[in-house]
């Protein structure tokens, strides 16, 4: 695996225990681990790039239903593109820019050869909406909030790589609506604190949070559309031999910046995820140590609705078995 | 929290009596952030640390190149109007970013706009939005005659769709006229003298609109206010931290070389809780419960203050 991926990887665990919180923090800061850092911008362009991009390309391809867009966010859209757009330029001036003071830009990316001019609001001047189009240019997968009456709604996004969960299902839902299979989260109010916190979000002032999974294999889809075609590789995590399960099984961590976006006043959630197979995750002693701490300490519901419940002693097994 | 934006005034203009707009740029003339239609900004109305007023940004809010507010001039106000009207050009301003706090809805299926006299600045921003975006939108605009602000800009964006109103009975009919013949789905925003937006919120009440779709501009009454200001005292070591009025006590305590855990410094995650010896909090949290706050024990600093001019924590 790319070394680069590894000291980039955003290790979820500030400590050995795991529970649901409200674990947001002003963004981006860069925060320093074992391995390397991270965290240094709200959009992140990695080694994966061209390889996550032509995935998210093709996965659309067979499921439009990855994207959608109700008729009243077209202004959240354009809002979101050319705030992802300044994102990037600032984050990788070499290679990305976005020129012109509106209405008329032009947005540059060497790493496709690209020189898009536009006209902001104005969609024939772009070759895909564009939000779409965005999403070709960015790791991230991005999920639009409407606010109002009182409340936030899931109103457009473009989701490849959901873990577990379907956009194409969830849209249109309000925000509890949403996370209602989630455990725990109503009886604690880490839900409805959420959701005051995020309505009261600034434009220029984004936050972050992780979340985390157990993914087998290095897959980024694995939405509940596709669930025949990765389901069955949980059970099979307890047959396979040590070495198998040390490349199979990934730690799959979820950046997620929460944006206002300054025009529309719509709430962009980024989801990055990143994968690390735990063959790598062993190499970083306190890495390997933190997350069998984590895994044997999680309560079984939440492991259950992870989708770990069936394999995680094997997990807490390997990961000691790989102290130093 | 975003920094305050030092701007300065590129241009003034006294062509409606009373009332002065006022055109503020970068002195490097580079970009300032876009803000949602209806947005406003604090404006420090003298040197720093002078008393903010709040004025609605009535410019373009994507990519803007200078914020525009317009302010009438209020003899008897507490002296931000008057300060406003004393600029000339090039002189430096400082401003809060924008925030909103009457945005339009943007799922609604068509957008009522209600301005009464200088109550149109906001009610311009959304107009502009509006028509931007190809909403359907109609504007009413009472103001008395020969005093309308903005009546160009009014008339350039809405054509038909702007009535003006100059006295008081035909302004009550045509309200009454226009509230009862809307689709369903229509929201309603009105900015104006408080007298006038009771009229208006009342009268659609009247005609069964229901409150979720009438929007009134409380100019900022969504952000925390400053606060009074009070003392705390650190139990541990004896010592007097002063908290003066917008400023957190979580900022006071980092100043006086305190290290308290924080995450978001917005009263959500709950990581600054201090524990309370002596005194009473004014809570303004979302993560304590009703019970934790009426124990009067503990407050979380970064947005919760005192309701007396004293708290001790155990610190």
């Amino acid at each position: 695996m790319d070394r680069a991926l590894v000291a980039g990887f955003p290790f979820p665990f500030p400590t050995d225990r795991y529970r649901y919180s409200t674990n947001v923090e002003p963004a981006p800061r860069v925060v320093s681990t074992p391995a390397g850092q991270w965290g240094a911008s709200l959009v992140d362009v990695d080694g994966e790039y061209h390889r996550e991009l032509d995935e998210r390309a093709a996965v659309l391809e067979r499921d439009p239903s990855r994207y959608a867009v109700l008729d009243h966010m077209a202004p959240a859209c354009w809002d979101t593109m050319l705030t992802l757009m300044r994102e990037l330029a600032a984050a990788y001036p070499d290679v990305m820019s976005l020129d012109g003071d509106g209405p008329s830009y032009v947005w540059t990316n060497r790493l496709f050869d690209v020189e898009q001019p536009f006209t902001y609001a104005q969609p024939s001047t772009l070759p895909d909406e564009p939000l779409r189009y965005v999403a070709s240019q960015v790791q991230e997968d991005l999920v639009l909030l409407d606010q109002r009456d009182g409340d936030l709604w899931g109103d457009a996004g473009l989701v490849t790589f959901a873990a577990d969960w379907s956009f194409g299902f969830d849209v249109g839902m309000s925000f509890l609506e949403i996370h209602g299979p989630v455990p725990r989260l109503r009886e604690t109010g880490v839900i409805t604190r959420a959701r005051e916190f995020i309505m009261r979000l600034q434009p220029g002032a984004p936050y972050r949070r992780t979340n985390w999974t157990l993914t087998v294999g290095r897959r980024l889809d694995v939405s509940t559309e596709r669930y025949p075609e990765w389901g069955p590789d949980r059970p099979r995590m307890l047959t396979v031999d040590d070495v198998t399960f040390g490349r199979e099984v990934h730690l799959r961590t979820e950046v997620q910046h929460l944006v206002r976006l300054e025009e529309s006043g719509a709430v962009l959630f980024l989801i990055r995820t990143y994968l690390l197979p735990f063959e790598e995750l062993a190499r970083v002693e306190p890495w390997r140590a933190t997350t069998a701490a984590v895994l044997a300490d999680l309560p079984d519901d939440i492991a259950d609705y992870k989708g770990i419940a069936g394999y995680r002693d094997r997990a807490v097994d390997w990961l000691h078995a790989h102290a130093p | 929290m975003s920094a305050a934006l030092d701007l300065v005034v590129a241009a003034v203009d006294d062509t409606v009596p009373g009332v002065r707009s006022v055109r503020l740029v970068r002195p490097d003339g580079g970009a300032l952030p876009g803000f949602t239609p209806g947005s406003h900004v604090v404006v420090t109305c003298g040197p720093p640390g002078a008393p903010g007023n709040a004025y609605s940004l009535t410019g373009d809010s994507v990519a803007p190149r200078a914020y525009t507010i317009s302010v009438l001039r209020l003899d008897a106000g507490r002296g931000g109007s008057r300060w406003v009207h004393a600029l000339t050009t090039g002189d430096r301003v400082e401003v809060t970013p924008p925030r909103s706090a009457f945005p339009p809805v943007l799922a609604a299926r068509r957008h009522l706009l209600v301005a009464g006299g200088i109550g149109v600045t906001p009610i311009l921003s959304h107009l502009r939005s509006a028509v931007r975006w190809g909403r359907d939108v109609e504007v009413l605009y009472a103001h008395r005659p020969g005093a309308a602000a903005h009546l160009d800009d009014l008339r350039d964006l809405a054509g038909d769709a702007l009535t003006c109103l100059t006295d008081r009975t035909t302004l009550g009919d045509h309200l009454q006229r226009r509230l009862a013949d809307q689709p369903v789905g229509t929201h309603l925003y009105t900015c104006g003298p408080a007298g006038f937006m009771d009229t208006v919120t009342l009268a659609a009440r009247r005609l069964g609109w229901p409150d979720e779709r009438i929007h009134v501009e409380h100019f900022g009454v969504d952000d925390l206010d400053p606060g009074e200001p009070f003392e705390a005292v650190l139990r541990a070591s004896g010592r007097t931290v002063p908290v003066p009025s917008g400023t957190s006590l979580l900022d006071a305590l980092e100043g006086a070389g305190l290290s308290v855990p924080n995450l978001c410094r917005q009263g959500v995650c709950g990581e600054c809780r201090v524990p309370v010896a002596a005194g009473t909090p004014l809570h303004r949290d979302l993560v304590l419960t009703d019970a934790e706050k009426a124990a009067a024990d503990t407050l979380l600093c970064c947005v919760s203050r005192a309701a007396d001019d004293r708290l001790e924590l155990d610190l």
